[in-house]
C-alpha cells in the first residue's frame, strides 16, 4: 500500500464476496460496520446478511460493488452522490436531501437508511467488516 | 452513559385487551443488570406463585443483557415462566438471533401477560406491536413450515428472530419448546406449551439500531480483544468443528452415555452418531447465532428418495447436537444415524423438547419390556433401535389419543407415578435428565440446580475434573459456587461456551464502557444474590428441597467414578438445605 502511494499509483478498493457459501450468518460484519462509530448494533452498517429462504440454504451478503456507473449517483437530483474514480459514490451529507431515490435505485439493495440522521449508509470501502469475518467471506480488493 | 434509557425498556404485552406498553426499569436494570438477573425481578412482580401455569394468569419473560448485540458470544436470551413440566420455576435460553434482535428493537426485556382467545401472533417491529391472527397456522403440522410462512409475510429479514411453536405446544404438551428461528430452542420446561395455553403460536421480533456507549476507545479495544480470543482460542476449533456431537465418543468411552434407559452407560453403536462421523457422512452446513463467530450449529443434510418417484430426492437439513445424541440416539438405543436423524427431524417438526422427549420414550419402552404395560397402551410395539415405532410415538405424544399417552405429555415422573416404574424413570425434580452418567457432580448438579439441568452448574465437568471423590458437602458447594456465577453470565447474557473467555476481569472490564462499572468481586456477589433471589422464588413456588431424591437407576450402573451411594446423596441434599436454611431461604 504504502509502496503504491509513495510512487503516486492511487488502487482504489472495493468491497468483495469472496464466497458467499462459506457464510455461517454470524453478523460479526454487521455489527463491525456499525461498531466503526462506536456503536452498537445494525442502525450504521453498510452490509447486511440475510438468509437465503431458510438459513439451511445459506446467506446473502449484500454489500456495496462499487458499480462503474453507479445508478445511485444517476437518480440523485442533489449531486450529493459523487462517483468515485474506479468505481463506487461518496456521499456528499450536506447535499442530500433525504428522498431516498438512491435506496429504491440500488440492484442490490446495498444502500441503507441511517434513521437518527435521516441520510443514506453508504459503503466507505474501508474494511473494517472484513477484519471481523472469521470465515474470510468477504475481503478489501484493489480494483483495476 | 450506555444510553440507559433504552436500556431499561421493558415492553409489556396484554394479550387479553392486546395491548401493550413500554416502562423504563432503571431501577432494576442498575441492580441486576439484565438478563436471569432483571428476569427474575420482574417474574416476582408478576405474583404468580401459585397459579396454574397453563392459565392466562402465568407470564412469560423474555430478556436479555448488556451483552447481547455488544461483545461477542453475547447471543442468549432467558425466558422466564412458571414451568408446567415441573410446576415450578421455568428458565430456559435460546440463541439463534433472538436476543440481538430484542435488544436492537430497543428492549431488555419483554413481558407477556394474559391469554388470548384465538389463535396469534406477535409481530414487534421496535416501537410497533401488532397482534396477528394466526387461526390459519394453529394446526399446521411443521413448525419449520409456521416459520417459513411468518418469514414471507413479515418484513426485515436478517434483522429478526422467528419464535414460533408447534402442534406439542398447541396440544400442551408440558414438554413442548419454542423453535427459534429453526434450529435453536427454548426447549427446556414448556415453554411451548405456556405459548399454546395463551394461544401464542409465534412471535416474530426485529431490530437494528445502533446504541451508544459510554467510553467508546475503550468499548472498540475491549470488543477487539475479546474477540481474539474468541477466535484464536480452542473455542472455535472445539465447537465449531466437530460442535458438541464431539462429546459422545469420549464420554461413551468413560461409560457416562446414557444408553437405553440408562441400563448401561455405554452404546455399542456410538461411533455412528458421534461427531466425528455425523462431520464426516452427513454434515451439510455450519450456522452461527448472530454476534457470535464461533459458529457452532451443525446441521446435518439428509438425503431422502421419494417413495413413488425414482431418482428423484428431497434435501432435509436437521441441527444435531449432543444432547440429541444422547436422548433420541443412544437412550433409545438408536444407533443408525439416518434413523436418528429423522426421528430427530419428526420432534423439531412437532416442537417437542428433544431431552424429554427421548427420557420418556426410554422409560416406556423399558416399562413395555418389563410388563408394567402393554401395546394396549402404547399402542405401538416400542424397541430399542426402531427408529420408525418412535416416529409414530411422536405424533402419539402430540395427538394423546389414549389415557397413557396423556400421562406419558405430562412427563416422565407424572407417567410413571401412574404406570409404575419410578425407580428408572430418569427425572430429577420434575426434569427429564441430560445426557451425563459422569458422576455424583452430575446428578448432585441436576437435583439442586434451578432448572435441574446440566447447564445450572456444570457437575458433569466437575466429574471429569475430580479424581478423588471429596465429601459431598464439598461437591455441593462446589455446584453452588459455579451456579452463582452462571447467574453473572446469564445476567449479560452471554452463550456458556464463552465461559472460559468472560472471567470476572474481562467481564468487569467489558461492562465498564458501557456505563456500568462493576469490579469483579462485586461481581461475584451479585451473582450470588441472584442465585438466592431466583431459590427464593423456586421455593415460593412450591419447590421442596427436603424432597430431593436421584431415581434408584443412576445408583445401579456404575458411573466413571463407580457405583453410586445413596448416603452420598442424602448427605449432600442435607447439605444443601442447610445451606439454604443458613440463607433463610427455607
Ligand atoms: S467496507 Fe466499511 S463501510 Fe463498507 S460495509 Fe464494510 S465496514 Fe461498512
Ligand atoms: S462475518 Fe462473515 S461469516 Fe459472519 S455473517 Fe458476515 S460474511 Fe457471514
Amino acid at each position: 500500500m504504502r509502496i503504491y502511494i509513495e510512487l503516486g499509483i492511487y488502487l482504489t478498493k472495493r468491497l468483495s464476496v469472496l464466497d458467499s457459501d462459506l457464510c455461517v450468518g454470524c453478523a460479526s460484519c454487521m455489527l463491525a460496520c456499525t461498531r466503526r462509530f462506536a456503536e452498537v448494533g445494525y442502525g450504521k452498517s453498510a452490509i447486511h446478511v440475510r438468509s437465503a429462504g431458510g438459513m439451511e440454504k445459506g446467506f446473502i451478503v449484500v454489500v456495496c460493488r462499487a458499480c462503474l456507473e453507479p445508478p445511485c449517483a444517476k437518480v440523485c437530483p442533489e449531486d450529493a452522490l459523487v462517483p468515485r474514480k474506479g468505481g463506487g459514490v461518496i456521499l456528499k451529507p450536506e447535499k442530500c436531501i433525504a428522498c431516498g431515490y438512491c435506496v429504491e435505485a440500488c440492484p442490490f439493495g446495498a444502500i441503507f437508511w441511517d434513521e437518527e440522521v435521516n441520510k443514506p449508509i453508504i459503503c466507505v470501502y474501508c474494511g473494517y467488516c472484513a477484519n471481523y469475518c472469521p470465515y474470510n467471506v468477504i475481503a478489501l480488493e484493489e480494483v483495476r | 452513559m450506555y444510553e440507559p434509557k433504552p436500556f431499561s425498556k421493558v415492553l409489556y404485552i396484554d394479550l387479553n385487551r392486546r395491548t401493550s406498553w413500554v416502562e423504563e426499569r432503571d431501577d432494576l436494570v442498575e441492580e441486576w443488570l439484565g438478563g436471569i438477573g432483571l428476569g427474575i425481578q420482574l417474574l416476582k412482580e408478576e405474583s404468580m406463585t401459585s397459579v396454574d401455569p397453563l392459565s392466562p394468569e402465568n407470564s412469560i419473560i423474555l430478556a436479555v443483557g448488556p451483552f447481547n448485540a455488544t461483545y461477542p458470544l453475547g447471543s442468549k436470551t432467558v425466558a422466564l415462566f412458571k414451568s408446567p413440566l415441573t410446576g415450578n420455576l421455568g428458565e430456559s435460553y435460546a440463541g439463534g438471533r433472538s436476543s440481538v434482535s430484542i435488544k436492537l428493537a430497543g428492549y431488555m426485556a419483554i413481558v407477556i401477560r394474559g391469554a388470548s382467545e384465538t389463535p396469534i401472533y406477535l409481530a414487534i417491529h421496535e416501537d410497533r406491536v401488532h397482534f396477528r391472527d394466526a387461526s390459519a397456522l394453529w394446526g399446521m403440522t411443521s413448525s419449520f413450515t409456521v416459520g417459513r410462512v411468518i418469514a414471507e409475510r413479515e418484513p426485515s429479514a436478517g434483522y429478526r428472530s422467528i419464535l414460533r411453536i408447534g402442534p406439542a405446544g398447541e396440544k400442551l404438551v408440558r414438554y413442548a419448546s419454542v423453535m427459534v428461528e429453526s434450529f435453536r430452542h427454548f426447549g427446556r420446561l414448556g415453554l411451548g406449551a405456556v405459548f399454546g395455553s395463551k394461544k401464542l403460536k409465534a412471535i416474530v421480533i426485529s431490530g437494528r439500531k445502533a446504541l451508544k456507549v459510554e467510553d467508546k476507545v475503550a468499548y472498540k479495544k475491549v470488543y477487539d480483544e475479546i474477540f481474539e480470543k474468541a477466535v484464536r482460542s480452542g473455542l472455535m476449533k472445539k465447537y465449531h468443528e466437530l460442535g458438541t456431537t464431539m462429546n459422545v465418543l469420549p464420554l461413551n468411552e468413560l461409560g457416562a452415555l446414557p444408553t437405553m434407559n440408562l441400563k448401561s452407560g455405554r452404546f455399542e453403536q456410538a461411533e455412528n452418531i458421534s461427531g466425528e462421523e455425523m462431520a464426516s457422512k452427513v454434515l451439510g452446513r455450519r450456522i452461527a447465532c448472530s454476534g457470535c463467530p464461533v459458529a457452532c450449529i451443525h446441521l446435518a443434510a439428509l438425503r431422502e428418495p421419494y417413495p413413488h418417484e425414482p431418482f428423484f430426492y428431497k434435501t432435509v437439513f436437521i441441527s444435531y447436537d449432543y444432547e440429541l445424541a444422547y436422548a433420541l440416539g443412544s437412550m433409545l438405543g438408536i444407533g443408525k444415524r439416518e434413523g436418528f436423524l429423522k426421528l430427530l427431524h419428526f420432534v423439531e417438526s412437532a416442537g417437542l423438547d428433544a431431552i424429554s422427549t427421548g427420557v420418556c420414550f426410554a422409560w416406556a419402552t423399558e416399562a413395555l419390556e418389563k410388563g408394567l404395560i402393554s401395546e394396549r397402551e402404547t399402542l405401538l410395539r416400542l424397541k430399542w433401535g426402531d427408529y420408525e415405532s418412535y416416529i409414530k410415538a411422536v405424533k402419539m405424544i402430540v395427538e394423546q389419543p389414549n389415557e397413557f399417552y396423556k400421562e406419558l405429555a405430562l412427563g416422565v415422573r407424572n407417567a410413571s407415578k401412574h404406570f409404575g416404574g419410578e425407580e428408572f424413570a430418569l427425572s430429577f425434580g420434575g426434569n427429564e435428565m441430560p445426557g451425563y452418567h459422569t458422576g455424583p457432580a452430575a446428578y448432585l448438579g441436576f437435583l439442586v440446580g434451578g432448572r435441574h439441568s446440566h447447564l445450572d452448574n456444570a457437575g458433569y465437568s466437575l466429574d471429569q475434573k475430580i479424581r478423588e471423590l471429596p465429601p459431598p458437602e464439598e461437591l455441593v458447594e462446589k455446584l453452588i459456587k459455579e451456579e452463582s456465577w452462571r447467574m453473572v453470565l446469564n445476567s449479560l447474557v452471554i452463550c456458556l461456551f464463552a465461559r472460559g473467555i468472560y472471567d470476572a476481569e474481562t467481564v468487569s472490564e467489558a461492562l465498564d464502557p458501557l456505563g456500568i462499572p462493576v469490579p469483579p468481586e462485586e461481581l461475584h456477589r451479585l451473582g450470588r444474590d441472584i442465585y438466592k433471589q431466583r431459590y427464593s422464588l423456586k421455593i415460593q413456588m412450591g419447590f421442596d428441597p427436603t424432597e430431593l431424591k436421584p431415581p434408584g437407576r443412576i445408583l445401579e450402573v456404575p458411573t466413571p467414578h463407580g457405583t453410586l451411594e445413596e448416603e452420598y446423596f442424602e448427605r449432600g441434599l442435607k447439605h444443601f438445605s442447610n445451606i439454604l436454611r443458613d440463607w433463610d431461604i427455607i
